[in-house]
């Protein structure tokens, strides 16, 4: 199995790979080759040229600025998942990371890679949905800033035009004390998940709902925000009955039907993994505030 | 035509300098044109994990690498991981004893996955052993010996270590 032939460029800065994706045509950009290195194999894509983003070391950083966590496109799984800081600001990410593939997936695959890839089961996928993250983008006339709700243009296409390539995200972290939880379903260990559910919570001093975020990963092209439940949650105190009430409407929420499971099969996942969610990161907040 | 590219990058301690095809990868170089066939193929699209290497000292699944990926960078193969010619790695050693191999197709995979392992982590539970191996598919051993010659490794690795 060999990849079909093609010129091969290796930028070592940003604008270089700006400028050679403006002036390529049928350029395909590789990240951690994790998706795109399967594809070029079986030969799913034929691309005249790659530009291997690898040895652009501006595109890899984690650092926290204004309150909000910025990761560089090329910032690799393995870096996500070690990082301390974001362990502690960003623990959904550090939780949903530890299922993105396996050991060999994380030490290649990058955050930009993920992103861009948009599977509509990806982790990091509905962890950006989930932390409402703003993408950034480079292309000739400069740079511009796509709020998450507004990267997936369709399946597994992001809306950013073909000269034009995702430099980092960054990602508004939840105050100290927030509850969190990332749970998903998936066949096998490592496999995409066939529904995934990512939770946060701000619950005030009696133990009430104060803030919801409820994101549902591979019921659709792209990760939904279950925003009627995020609504309903507010004033509530998160309890395994009452829950069950609460999250019964996701079970009609639109759902895709494929090999992998039957959208009513989904539609249970997504109510029963967003009760989960919801537990745990309740009992998270639970855990932190008792001494 | 197909485009190639002169690359320098160190395979189990030696130095290789060499012209490539830039649609090789890694995988293939390293059976190829190195002659280095413990590395073995099998899904070739980055499921079944028999082809990984130690990358800079991490694993990664060579089949979806380019051999121009590795120019600068340090590889290890299955063929480096023993302390000297006719003398086992420990890990290796313990696969022996506990029977953790059957055909043997997917050892080489598994054993430089567990080498990252136990050096990231020198005592680990059979759950972390199972998680660690969970991206390398074994279709003999049913996995319980290949878990049972870790543990033993990093029991061993660990008293080596006084």
């Amino acid at each position: 199995m060999k990849p079909p032939p093609f010129a091969y460029h290796d930028p070592r800065a940003t604008h270089e790979a700006v400028a050679l994706l403006g002036s390529l045509e049928n350029a395909k950009l590789l990240a951690g080759g994790q998706s795109l290195m399967p594809m070029l194999n079986m030969r799913y894509v034929l691309p005249d040229h790659v530009i291997d983003l690898n040895r652009i070391e501006e595109l890899s950083y984690i650092r926290e600025r204004n309150g909000a966590i910025e990761i560089g496109a090329m910032t690799r799984h393995r870096d996500i998942e070690f990082s301390d800081l974001l362990k502690v600001r960003c623990p959904l990410m550090h939780e949903a990371i530890r299922q993105v593939g396996h050991r060999q997936t994380r030490n290649r695959g990058t955050l930009g890679g993920s992103l861009c890839h948009l599977d509509p089961a990806a982790e990091l996928v509905a962890v950006a949905a989930a932390l409402d993250a703003t993408i950034s983008v480079a292309g000739k006339n400069g740079t511009r800033n796509v709020a998450f709700a507004d990267f997936p243009a369709a399946y597994m296409t992001p809306a950013i035009e073909l000269d034009e390539l995702v430099t980092g995200a960054t990602f508004p972290c939840w105050p100290a004390g927030h509850g969190y939880a990332f749970a998903e379903f998936a066949r096998r260990h490592g496999d995409f998940a066939i529904v995934s559910a990512a939770v946060l919570i701000e619950e005030d001093g009696g133990g009430k709902v104060m803030r919801a975020a409820v994101t549902l990963g591979g019921m659709g092209a792209a990760p939904l925000r279950a925003t009627a439940l995020e609504r309903t949650l507010i004033g509530e105190k998160i309890e395994q009955g009452r829950l069950r009430e609460l999250c019964e409407p996701l079970r009609r929420l639109e759902a895709v039907d494929d090999i992998h499971a039957p959208a009513s099969y989904r539609q249970h996942l997504a109510t029963v993994l967003a009760r989960r969610a919801l537990i745990q990161a309740h009992a998270r907040i639970v855990e932190r505030t008792v001494p | 035509m197909t485009d190639t590219r002169t690359i320098a990058f160190t395979v189990n301690g030696a130095r290789h300098e060499t012209t490539v095809p830039v649609r090789l990868s890694l995988a293939d170089f390293l059976r190829h044109e190195l002659r280095l066939t413990g590395t073995h193929l099998g899904c070739e699209h980055g499921v079944c994990g028999a082809c990984t290497v130690l990358f800079d000292g991490l694993s990664v699944r060579s089949c979806l690498m380019l051999a121009v990926q590795a120019d600068g960078h340090d590889v290890v193969t299955v063929e480096g991981i023993a302390p000297a010619p006719g003398q086992l790695h420990p890990l290796q050693q313990a696969f022996h004893e506990h029977h953790g191999l059957q055909c043997g197709f997917c050892t080489p995979g598994i054993l430089t996955t567990l080498i990252e392992l136990l050096r990231d982590n020198p005592n680990p539970t059979e759950t972390d052993i199972r998680i660690g191996i969970s991206g390398n598919l074994c279709r003999c051993t049913g996995y319980q010996n290949i878990v049972t010659a870790a543990l033993d490794a990093a029991r061993r690795m660990s008293d080596d270590r006084g």
